[in-house]
């Protein structure tokens, strides 16, 4: 492990997420050119980064969406990146959540967040039901559960969404800016259960251009600049004085845009 | 909200508008019914005043030749019935095989989706009764089966045309489905073959629905052309009663028949295109 994969994590216990020099192109456009970067368990990482830095391809390789050029990735000290690794077993243990297009339209809610638990985890018909029933009860769309996703507003989607990502209880959550293609007065409530989960303690790596919902809730920040992490450490650090000046500079525009 | 809109009493604008649409409606009506009636009239007077009409009256609407013929077509007529039911499936698993041979990624597949490819192009283009004379003369020629009924061979034919055509419409339901969908899908930890049942055929046969509705109307009629193999269905039936009878009347019946055979999945159909549409309510005045 190189000892920058170390910087600011908190605990000697191992880490959930490991992403080792990890390097991915398309074509001639080199995306990631060395990647490290590890998450602990519990903790809640941001990536920031401006457009087309690499957020969604890193967090696609995490998942196995893509297939890395070079570098390793381990979940729980087992390698991802190992050809001969089961995909399907890892992306089940894996959440993910997009911008938009989520939910299946031809399935209710609570089917949509039962699927994984029947059809990966082999659980029963009714005992999948009955939780994902639980959990958007949970998070206060029960009364949407037998409708179809076409029948929700976009935040109540992306809410579905994140419940039927974490329904199997993976070991990490990667949120792909899930609140951007969002009318901005449905952003609070998606944001609101992210908040939520995190007090649940799941893993979570969010890909996002929130800053002030990055400084409320992720543990540590971490800026995607030219293929690689330039600067990571405490969220509040990080976004207020941060230490290197392409960060300022991208915070800087970011501030004067929104 | 619901109590709300009932108290709520429409406005005198409103009432007459509602007045003036119902006239409207009232005389659109009548006008279409009164102008059907009369075309109908003058058509059918035409035809009984022509010269001819007594003869073709008798040659192809004769009642008792009808009647006489009727349990033979009838029984010809079930022959086609089994017929279709074993090609809808044949055709079912064959297109679907197609389908997804040709909507496979990736170089490895090259070899199955250019032979799925140039099967599609092959069948759609050539006639089908070309192909039932090919297979239904050809194959049993080579003398690797034992003998088969011809209608097995019409079956066969049925299937190996048909399947083009429905292996082309699922191919569209196919690609039609958001590429995240799959996305979606396999990030949930669901395998290839899952995706494909669970996520990506049901959302593409709803689409394609009424195309392959319209196909299987299309091939409730060509299972009669399997009598150009000499298998003794409703119109191979009909030709054998007209002969016996000097009278083309068998063959109305058999035209009836097949009528009456796709009528159901006509209204079906239309049923259906129709609740798709209405589901998707935007510009339903339009
Ligand atoms: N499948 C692909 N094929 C080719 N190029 C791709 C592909 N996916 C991503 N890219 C390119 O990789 C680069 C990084 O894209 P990525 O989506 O990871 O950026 P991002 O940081 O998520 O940006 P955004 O903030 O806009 O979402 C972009 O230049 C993009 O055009
Ligand atoms: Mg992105």
């Amino acid at each position: 492990m190189t000892p920058q994969a170390n910087t600011s994590r908190r605990g000697s216990e191992p880490a959930v997420v490991r992403v080792e020099n990890v390097y991915k192109s398309f074509g001639d456009t080199d995306v990631l050119r060395g990647i490290t970067l590890a998450i602990d368990h519990h903790e809640v990482v941001a990536l920031i980064g401006k457009s087309g830095s690499g957020k969604s391809t890193l967090l696609r390789c995490i998942n196995l969406l893509e297939q890395v050029d070079d570098g390793q990735i381990f979940l729980d000290d087992k390698e991802l990146t190992d050809p001969l690794v089961k995909q399907d077993d890892v992306r089940s243990h894996i959440g993910i959540v997009f911008q938009q297009y989520n939910l299946f339209p031809h399935m209710t809610v609570v089917d949509n967040v039962a699927l994984a638990n029947r059809h990966v985890f082999k659980k029963g018909k009714h005992e999948a039901r009955d939780e994902a029933r639980a959990l958007l009860e949970r998070i206060g769309l029960g009364d949407k559960a037998n409708e179809y996703p076409d029948r929700l507003s976009g935040g109540q989607q992306q809410r579905a969404a994140i419940v039927r990502a974490i329904a199997t209880n993976p070991r990490v959550l990667l949120l792909d800016e899930v609140t951007s293609a969002l009318d901005p007065e449905l952003v609070g409530e998606v944001l609101d259960l992210i908040r939520e989960l995190k007090q649940t303690g799941v893993t979570i790596v969010m890909a996002t251009h929130e800053m002030n919902f990055a400084r409320d809730v992720a543990d540590r920040v971490a800026f995607l600049d030219d293929g690689v992490i330039l600067e990571q450490g405490p969220a509040k650090q990080v976004l207020t004085t941060p230490r290197e000046a392409r960060t300022r500079e991208y915070l800087k525009r970011f501030n004067a845009a929104h | 909200m619901n109590n709300d809109r009932e108290a709520r009493r429409p406005s005198a604008t409103e009432l007459d508008r509602r007045a003036f649409r119902r006239r409207q409606n009232t005389r659109s009506v009548i006008i279409s019914l009164v102008s059907t009636i009369i075309f109908a009239v003058v058509i059918w007077l035409a035809v009984v005043n022509s010269p001819g009409w007594q003869q073709v009256q008798n040659s192809f609407f004769n009642w008792d030749t009808i009647v006489q013929a009727f349990p033979r077509v009838g029984e010809g007529l079930w022959l086609n019935i089994r017929v279709l039911f074993y090609a809808t499936i044949g055709v079912a698993v064959l297109a679907f095989i197609i389908a997804i041979m040709r909507t496979l990624r990736g170089p490895v597949f090259f070899p199955l989706r250019a032979l799925a490819a140039g099967y599609t192009d092959l069948f759609r283009g050539m006639p089908l009764i070309i192909v039932l004379y090919l297979v239904g003369f050809g194959i049993p020629g080579l003398n690797l089966f034992g003998r088969m009924p011809l209608e097995f061979w019409g079956t066969i034919a049925l299937v190996t045309t048909y399947s083009a055509y429905v292996a082309e419409v699922f191919r569209a339901g196919i690609e039609s489905v958001h590429p995240s969908q799959r996305l979606a899908a396999r990030s949930l930890g669901l395998s290839y073959a899952k995706t494909l049942r669970l996520v990506v055929m049901p959302q593409a046969i709803r689409k394609v629905t009424p195309a392959l509705m319209n196909d299987f109307i299309a091939m409730q009629k060509d299972v009669g052309l399997i009598s150009v193999l000499g298998a003794v269905d409703a119109v191979r039936a009909a030709q054998i009663e007209t002969a016996a009878a000097f009278n083309f009347s068998p063959y109305v019946l058999a035209g009836l028949l097949f009528v009456l055979l796709s009528l159901p999945m006509i209204r079906i159909s239309d049923w259906y295109t129709g609740r798709l549409r209405r589901r998707e309510q935007m510009g339903a005045l339009v």
